[in-house]
Formats: structure tokens, sequence, C-alpha cells
């Protein structure tokens, strides 16, 4: 910047941190939690040939569907229910605390059959209406199911045909209830009754109402997290970020003296710039992305190391200070560049390639890098040309 | 301030002392990976990791006699702090983990299953495909990039110091018994694109002394003045980064403790290489084959 001229440089990076926190604040509302932070569930199924029901493409997007409905009615906020590849599922239930039973009413086929004696299968699941948790005469929890036209019409017959005689009740091949018919059943309505507790007649019912999964499932990965402890991981990971940060914000003033001070004021719009466009991307902070986030921090002056020594090393060679500066600013560009090139290709491969943790240190390794360069090298040369006039470089 | 004075070290003049520190020390780590290799978590190889936490303190021993009952023959426990425990195993089914969540609540009391971790051997052989890939598209690219933009015999030096940066750190995860996790792999990858860093400055250097080449002085002697001209920036760039992670490592929590862990050793490792493996190997080169004088 020449004298007289106005500090445009400055004025930019300003304006750019102005929008910036305009964008980011509140911060904790804004960001995207990340299943190991909030706390929840994430389910990866896959389907699985069985000799009665090989896997197929519509049965893949049946299975999608009817998770989707069994999930909706557990009542979770914001489920991710996606079809991944040729036969997987990936389910995402934020903030559930109980995984086991999430498992168990995604993953569970929910066959429901009505077998007679011989076991001959009379009718099953596909003919009901609708399924209720309600109580029996002693107050304990029994589903009652109401079948559709043509299930009360099997049912009837069903039942006249078996009088005297029990009708056994099978979920996917279990027995979970075999009452003896007393009378033919006419109205299209019955009643289990297997001892269960609530929570078991509660899942039974939903399971029901959402129907039978076409195709075997099963559950190849599960991650789930107590909200509590994704508490304690954030907690931790912040408390990390900021001692991590002074440590090195007290280290550039230790040893730079006055560059310390505009290096650090360049790392404040770094964190500034990055949080901004991870939320402007819709992206999603894991505790690995904290951590990513945290290395990033220490990357970042990197830049301003490779400058101020150069600074420093022309400064002896016998420039001015002015010269100094822009020969320290201008030399260091390139190894600025080329080495920061070698870390993004590191980053985008984890990024691209890699999936759950990986990716999500990829995600913030990748932004950190392109956002240090640009604050490393345009913020804190604005911030040293204008502060230049006033303050005396020490060497 | 200043760290290093006018540094005149000679790092290419003794560099079999250093190949025979990074040897012996890549050889503790091989020892270490054949007797007892490393310690896959259940991203890997599949299994269950559950996590309870109590309301009191508790003996890891106390949680492994309750659950001798259970057929959990396979199965580890490991204190995560005070109040909560880890048990790992290979995959059981939900009906099992709420046995194992019921009998530790008859002998507890309260007991609470704050993380499940349950991994089928297709998702592990996944992550392992895709760690191999990652690790080789990534060291291709590098070497790309720096055959371009420096030259092919740097850039192939430089690869093999990020091998050697990567077999310090894997040997060194076995030593410790580390759990080696998805995470920990994501900061293998990212020592490989970081480490070079240093050794891109150095080379750097190396080329633009190479255009004002003093007379007499042999390549060998033009690489070592160019390691003590950047040496204090080589430093500096390192605890810069060093510092936010030992932050994480001693503040950041048991869940990535393994993660910083790995970091850090890398972090040594690759500057170490930087400083005393990189240069010295392209000089060793040049030397026995030369391009130039």
């Amino acid at each position: 910047m020449r004298r007289g001229n106005l500090p445009w440089r400055l004025i930019v990076s300003v304006v750019l941190v102005v929008i910036s926190l305009v964008v980011i604040i509140p911060v904790k509302q804004k960001i995207r939690l990340g299943l190991d932070l909030q706390g929840g569930s994430h389910i990866l199924l896959e389907c699985v040939d069985t000799p009665e029901a090989p896997v197929d493409s519509d049965a893949v997007k049946r299975v999608v569907e009817i998770i989707r409905n069994r999930i909706d009615q557990l009542g979770v906020a914001e489920p991710v229910i996606a079809r991944q590849g040729e036969r997987r599922v990936l389910v995402q239930l934020p903030g559930v605390t109980d995984p086991q039973r999430a498992v168990e009413v995604i993953g569970r086929t929910a066959l429901l059959e009505f077998k007679d004696e011989n076991g001959n299968t009379l009718l099953t699941g596909a003919h009901l209406k609708n399924a209720q948790v309600q109580y029996d005469r002693f107050g304990r929890p029994v589903v009652s199911i109401a079948f559709d036209e043509e299930g009360a019409k099997l049912f009837a017959q069903a039942t006249t045909l078996n009088v005297g005689k029990p009708i056994g009740i099978y979920l996917d091949d279990n027995l979970i209830s075999n009452p003896v018919v007393q009378e033919p059943i006419m109205g299209g309505e019955a009643q289990i009754t297997g001892g269960f507790t609530l929570e078991e007649a509660q899942n039974l019912a939903i399971l029901l109402r959402a129907g039978a999964l076409p195709v075997k499932v099963e559950v190849i990965e599960n991650r789930s997290v107590e909200p509590s402890l994704g508490q304690d991981s954030i907690t931790h990971g912040l408390r990390a970020a900021v001692v991590g940060a002074l440590l090195v914000v007290v280290f550039m003033i230790i040893y730079y003296g006055w560059l310390g001070v505009l290096a650090d004021l360049a790392l404040a719009s770094f964190a500034i710039f990055f949080l901004a466009i991870f939320i402007s991307l819709r992206a999603t902070l894991t505790l690995p992305g904290i951590a990513g986030f945290i290395v990033t921090v220490g990357m970042a002056v990197d830049a301003n190391v490779l400058i101020f020594e150069r600074i420093k090393e022309e400064y002896r060679a016998g420039k001015t200070w002015r010269a100094s500066i822009e020969a320290g600013f201008n030399k260091a560009f390139h190894t600025i560049l080329d080495s920061n090139i070698t870390t993004l290709i590191a980053a985008v491969m984890m990024f691209y390639l890699g999936s759950g943790p990986v990716r999500g240190l990829g995600v913030t390794l990748t932004l950190g890098i392109i956002c240090s360069m640009f604050t490393g090298i345009w913020v804190t040369r604005a911030l040293v040309d204008f502060f230049a006039e006033w303050i005396k470089f020490e060497a | 301030m200043e760290l290093i004075k006018n540094p005149n070290l000679n790092f290419v003049g003794n560099r079999r002392l250093a190949y025979t520190i990074s040897i012996i020390i890549i050889a503790v780590g091989l020892i270490s990976l054949l007797v007892q290799g490393l310690n896959y978590g259940v991203d890997f190889v599949g299994g269950t990791l559950l996590q309870f936490r109590f309301n009191r303190e508790v003996e890891v021993e106390e949680v492994r006699e309750a659950l001798e009952g259970l057929d959990l023959a396979k199965s580890t426990v490991q204190r995560f702090s005070p109040q909560e425990v880890i048990i790992r195993s290979p995959k059981l089914s939900s009906e099992e983990q709420d046995e194992v969540e019921k009998i530790l609540g008859e002998i507890f009391g309260e007991v609470e299953l704050v993380r499940v971790e349950d991994v089928g051997p297709a998702v592990g052989a996944d992550l392992r495909r895709m760690a191999v890939t990652a690790v080789l598209v990534a060291l291709l690219g590098i070497l790309v990039y720096v055959s371009i933009r420096f030259e092919f015999r740097p850039g192939v030096t430089s690869i093999v110091a990020l091998a050697h940066d990567a077999l310090v750190v894997l040997g060194m995860l076995s030593l410790f018994q580390r759990e080696f996790s998805a995470p920990v792999l994501a900061a293998i990858l990212t020592i490989l694109g970081y480490s070079i860093n240093d050794s891109i400055v150095v080379m750097d250097r190396v080329r633009e002394n190479l255009a004002l080449r003093k007379k007499g002085e042999t390549f060998g002697e033009l690489v070592n003045r160019s390691i003590n001209e950047t040496l204090s920036r080589t430093v500096n760039t390192v605890l810069t980064t060093i510092l936010p992670v030992l932050a994480l490592l001693i503040l950041g929590g048991e869940m990535l403790r393994d993660f910083s862990f790995t970091l850090l050793i890398g972090l040594i490792a690759g500057t170490y290489s930087s400083i005393f493996i990189v240069s010295s190997l392209w000089v060793e080169w040049e030397e026995r084959k030369p391009l130039r004088r």
C-alpha cells in the first residue's frame, strides 16, 4: 500500500469477516452436529437373499418405504433413510436413546402368520388394516388387530374350520401365541396376547402397521451414541480447541512479536471464515471433524511462519523493512502453495474415498487448508501492509 | 526471539547416523508388528463394542467377573474413565447386548449403555479396501505433484520418507497397542499429506540455491546449506502444529486419544525425515549417479 491509497485489502478482509459473522451467529443453532456429538444411531442394513425371497431392486425400494413408515411411528425427529448402493439402506436417527429398540423395530422382517395345527398358513399380516396396543381385563398389554376385507373373510373361514383347535400366531417363524378358537370370529378383529411387556406390544403394533419387509435384512453396522456422551465429546473437543489455539497464539507472539499479533488476528479470521463456509455448505460437524479443525489451526499459521522467516532473512541480508516485507510475501508464496497442495491431495482423497470419520476429517481438512491459504497470505498481507507504518520491525 | 541462530549443522555429513536411528526405530516397530500385531478396532475387523457408564467407580476386574457367566470368552474389558468401561467382543446380537446390560445392572445397580459400535465383517472389509486405495492414491498423487513441481528424484525420496513415517507410526501404534480405528487411519492419511510440507520447504530452497550456486560448492554442501537456512521455519511450522495436537492429546478426551497419539508420532517422524532423510537420500542418489555436479 502506498501512502494515501486506500487499504483495500484490509477493507475487503473486514467486510468478509463481518459477512461471515452474520452467517455463523448464533453458532450453536446453525451448526449441524453429527450423531457422535448430538447422540443418536447410525444403522446400516443390507438386504440378503433367502431361498424364498431373493433381493431385487423393487424389494429394496419397498424396504426403504416400510422402514420409513416404522421410523415415523417411532417418533424420531429428522431421520435419514436412504438407499446406499444396490442392497444397502442407511438409517440415521438423531437423538435416539435406545438404539437396541430402534434396531429391533427397523431390522425385523415382521412376517405375521396364522397357522393351523398342521402348520398350514391360513393367512398373513399382509391382510392387516390396523394394529394397536390395548389392555386386556387384567391390565396386560395386548395387540389388537383389524383385518382388511379379504383378511376378514379368510379369518372367518379359518376360525370356523378350527373351532376347538389352536391357531398359532407366528412372527418371523417364532410362535408368539397359540390361542384355542372358542367360536368363529366374523368381525375381522382379533387380539394377540403374548405375555408382552408394554414396549414389546408397542413394537409389535408398529411392525404390524408398517407391514412386513419383502426380503430379509441384516444390520451390518450400528453405531449409537448416548446424547450425554456426545455432550462430553463436545466439551472435551472445545476445551482442546481453545487451549490449542491459545498455545499457538502465544507462541506466535513470543516468537514474532508484533508480526505474531497480526498473524493471530489472521488466525481469528481463519476460524471465522472456516465456520462460515462450513455452515454454508451445510456440512456436519463430527468429533474427528473437531479434531481436524484443531489440527488446521496449527497448520493455518504455517504460512505466516514461512512468510515471517523469509522477511527476517531478507532483512538480515540488508534490505529495507518495506522491501523485506514485499520479498517475504512474494518469495514464500510458491513454497506455501506447493506444501499445501500435497496436504490437499491427501485431504481430498479422504473426503472422496472415505466414509464416516475418515470423510469427516477430509472435509474439515480440505476446508481448513483452503481457508488458511487465504488468511495466511491475503489477510496477513492486508494487516502487515496497514500496520507497517506504525510498527517498528524487530528482526 | 530466536531459537536457533544461524545454524550450521552437518545434516548431510552425518546422514549415516540418522539412517541408523531411523532403522532402529523402524526395526523395533516391525518386531512389535510381527510379534503382537496391530490392535485393530471393530471398525476394521468387525465385532461389537459396548460402552457402559456406572453411577460409581468400577474396576475392570469387577466387570470381568460379572460377565463370567456369559459366553464372552473372546471379549476384552477396558477402562474408559473411572465410571465407564468398554467391552469389545466378536459380534453380539441385540438380545446378547441386552443380556450384558441386564447382568451389569443386576450387579452394579444403575448402568447406562452410552455407546454401541456394531460392525459387520462386510463393513470392515470395505474400510480395509478404502484404506489401501486411499493410501496408494494419495502417495501416487504426491509423487506426481512433487515430480512435476520439482524433480523426479526428490519426489521419490519424499515418498521413501513418507513410507518411513508411516512405518514409524504403525510400529508405535503396535508397540503401545493403541487401537487402530477409522479415525487413526484418517490421522495417518493426514500425516502423509502434511509431513511432506517440510520436505517441500527444503527442496524449494535447494532449487532456489541451485540457481545462485556458490563456486566450488558440492551438491551435498548446497543441500546441507539449504536445510540449515530453512531449519527455523521447519521447526516452527511443526511446533505450531504440535501444540494444538498436544492440547488434543491431553484435553481432547478418551475418544480422541489414539487419534492424537497417531498425529503426534507422525508429526515428529515427519519432521525428522524431512530434515534428516529426504535430502540426504537425494544427495546419495546424486553422488552415485550424478545428474548435476
